[in-house]
């Protein structure tokens, strides 16, 4: 998808009055914290397994070279292939290569951010290969020609209303009459016209929530099934991952799957976790013939040895912005990249570069929510202020946050220069909301009194009184 | 042992950092701070070379302002037993966040940690350091507490204003529906973002006035203007003050924002 996080403002306006996803994005906070809550409240050990997750990631980072190559190795001896991507560009080419040498029209895909990163689909599409999205959410904003607006749910922005007219308008060849008011229809109905697609694609694509390099398998969490028939139906299943999915072992894997879940939707586990190794064996009833993975790199190396490297341990629950209160207030797409909430606010820029992305970091109110419920324990907050310190550094922050900035600084330095103006200036204001003790509007206050009156001071300083309190009772005692 | 026994020997010293919005906007908020301090046993001093702890620098990415400010807070506190701030939010600037703007300065680095293990926040102080049970307060209100971000998730702030709330005579605590959910001030974000804002303090005051309360508290004077002056703008007439006016008996001075409309 083309950025658009130079737009978030505005954009976000828009998100502010859209009726319809404001009703939406009621379900994110219905749907998700309680859930994980009482999930993790079940979990005695759920605060030390977020521990022991992080710690796997960190360890796994600081040695990424050797376990990326042992797990080559792996998936080599298992009879795959592996596929190094430096860039987005890259990978498109690498997958569009294995497709057209496997002779597709058609393929289908489990549910990956991955591919939208590197916008797989309008690829293939425009090389005349049609890619079939198999995770319902995923189909359902295939349908309507949109974005993820959630990276694990990504059609979160829709009501089920507006679901059953998609439905309505494209799968034509069903009955008019047939009944779509409940998700159960919508879900059965969607299988139903998905079932054909898989038996007739030729290749499957899905990403990968762990790559394990003691085995060399790649393993991917649904709740559909759609991501296991999509892997086993097609003669060729091309995985396409980044490269800090990678962890050591099957033991790491089963240990971080414990938090993955648990933290997203409040599953223990989620319904299937399905494990591919390899192609085909002969001995296997069933399975594609062909097995790759194209490993991405697309900036996340550079983020190693960075203040951003804790980035990289992200698993892809949605947590954050499940908890995050302008992600309730403005819904994913507002955000205008791949990765939208608290995750997003820290990785787009990564990936992206902050001139384009300042928005992001700096739309946050450091609430700390995010970093609470992160199972693997990502300082989000800190690392978005370590973004907007780089736009500082580099005049990036717009001029009017910069001179204000500057100018409260200077002032705030000088405690003399500082007693002197606030002494005068608060009697003022204090006046200025007359009886009432509040002001309807203060110019160059336009942001705060647009939507709230402003509390006047009470007069004095807190400074300016105290000293004349002790002043006085000094006289007192004198 | 009383508090007046303690005052004669090894009183401790308290610096109050009164933070620049109680100074400015709400110094009943500073001596009903003074108060609750002296009461609990402790020797009170208001250095005045104090402005601002830094946050608004800090959130904007200017590094080298905040590390100057920060320079000039701790030198005007570290020589207290303690250092008490008023707000969650300014003192987990100040213990949490003051450490790593020194990171890597040897002459600085053992200074900053001395100085930041010292920093409390007032009521946690209070009941944890202090261990005070009971202010001898009354008030006869129903009222409702709203848990701010930083005290909350930095410093661990949740039961101990509701304990010393739970002592206030007359008092009844109503909770509202996420009390742990942000108010949608953030500093500097209330008006870069001022629509986001907006909807998030909406949501915040619609669970405040669904309590049942008429009394909205925090420990924290920015999120308190943002809610008060969000529930004013709606004609509410719901009355907004610091937690440590209340828990200090001291709530002669007109609610934040006013009174009713």
């Amino acid at each position: 998808m083309e950025l658009a996080a130079k737009h978030f403002k505005t954009a976000a306006a828009k998100a502010l009055v859209d009726a319809q996803l404001q009703k939406a994005l009621g379900n994110v906070e219905k749907g998700f914290i309680g859930k994980r809550q009482m999930a993790a409240d079940a979990l005695p050990e759920f605060e030390a397994l977020r521990d022991n997750a992080r710690d796997i990631k960190n360890h796994t980072l600081a040695h990424l070279d050797l376990y990326l190559e042992e797990y080559e190795r792996k998936v080599t001896a298992a009879g795959g292939h592996v596929h190094w991507a430096e860039t987005a560009e890259d990978a498109r080419r690498i997958v569009l290569d294995i497709c057209k040498k496997a002779g597709a029209r058609t393929v289908t895909k489990g549910k990956s951010m991955i591919t939208e990163e590197i916008a797989l689909n309008d690829h293939l599409a425009a090389n005349g290969i049609e890619p079939v999205e198999t995770d319902l959410g995923e189909y359902i904003i295939q349908l309507r020609g949109e974005h993820p607006s959630h990276i694990i749910a990504p059609a979160v922005h829709l009501n089920k209303e507006q679901v059953e007219g998609d439905f309505r308008r494209v799968h034509t060849h069903l009955p008019e009459g047939r009944d779509l008011s409940e998700p159960v229809t919508l879900l059965s109905e969607a299988r139903e016209v998905l079932r054909k697609r898989y038996f007739a694609a030729d290749v499957g694509i899905t990403g990968a929530n762990f790559l394990i390099a003691e085995t060399g398998s790649s393993v991917i969490v649904t709740n559909e099934g759609n991501g296991d028939l999509t892997q086993t139906l097609g003669k060729v299943h091309v995985v396409v991952a980044s490269i800090e999915k990678m962890v050591p072992t099957l033991e790491d894997t089963a240990q971080i799957l414990r938090v993955l879940a648990r933290s997203a939707t409040g599953q223990d586990m989620s319904v299937y976790t399905t494990f591919s190794t390899g192609p085909k064996r002969p001995e296997d009833p069933d399975g594609p013939d062909e097995y790759h993975v194209v490993l991405l790199d697309n900036g996340r190396s550079s983020m190693l040895g960075t203040e951003y490297q804790d980035m990289l341990r992200c698993i892809r629950c949605g947590a954050c912005m499940n908890h995050c209160p302008v992600y309730h207030a403005v819904g994913g797409h507002a955000y205008g990249s791949v990765y939208p909430g608290p995750m997003g606010a820290v990785l787009t820029p990564s990936l992206n570069g902050i001139e384009e992305t300042g928005q992001l970091p700096n739309a946050s109110t450091f609430c700390g929510r995010c970093e609470a419920v992160c199972p693997m324990r990502i300082p989000l907050p800190k690392m978005m202020r370590h973004w907007r310190e780089r736009e500082f550094e580099r005049n990036l922050t717009p001029a009017t946050a910069r001179y204000g900035i500057r100018a409260w600084a200077f002032v705030a330095k000088r405690p003399k220069l500082y007693r002197m103006a606030v002494s005068l200036g608060m009697p003022i204001l204090s006046k200025l909301g007359g009886s009432s003790r509040r002001l309807k509007s203060l110019p160059f206050a336009g942001g705060w009194t647009r939507h709230r009156d402003l509390p006047a001071p009470e007069g004095k300083t807190f400074l300016q009184a105290w000293a004349e309190q002790q002043a006085g009772k000094q006289g007192a005692a004198r | 042992m009383t508090s007046s026994e303690m005052k004669g020997a090894g009183q401790p010293r308290v610096g109050l950092f009164a933070t620049c919005l109680v100074d400015l906007f709400r110094p009943s908020v500073g001596f009903a701070s003074v108060k609750l301090l002296q009461d609990a046993g402790c020797e009170v001093h208001v250095p005045v070379a104090q402005t601002c702890c830094g946050q608004p620098t800090y959130n904007t990415g200017d590094r080298a302002d905040t590390r100057e400010i920060a320079e000039q807070v701790i030198e005007a506190f570290e020589g207290f037993d303690f250092i008490v701030a008023p707000s969650g939010s300014c003192t987990a600037m100040l213990k949490k966040h003051y450490p790593g703007l020194f990171a890597g300065d040897p002459a600085w680095e053992g200074r900053v940690q001395r100085f930041s293990d010292k920093c409390f926040e007032l009521i946690s102080f209070l009941t944890d350091v202090m261990m005070v049970r009971d202010t001898g307060a009354e008030l006869q209100a129903k009222v409702t507490y709203h848990d701010s971000c930083s005290g909350l998730r930095e410093l661990g702030i949740r039961e101990q204003p509701r304990k010393l709330l739970a002592n206030v005579e007359g008092l009844e605590l109503q909770e509202m529906q996420d009390s742990d959910v942000c108010c949608g001030f953030g500093g500097t974000f209330c008006v870069k973002y001022s629509d986001i804002s907006n909807a998030i303090v909406t949501k915040k005051v619609g669970n405040v006035g669904a309590s049942g309360a008429h009394l909205l508290l925090a420990g924290e004077v920015g999120c308190l203007m943002n809610m008060a002056g969000k529930l004013k703008r709606q004609g509410s007439d719901m009355e907004v003050r610091h937690v440590a006016e209340v828990l200090a008996g001291m709530t002669d001075q007109p609610p934040i924002a006013g009174g009713s409309k």
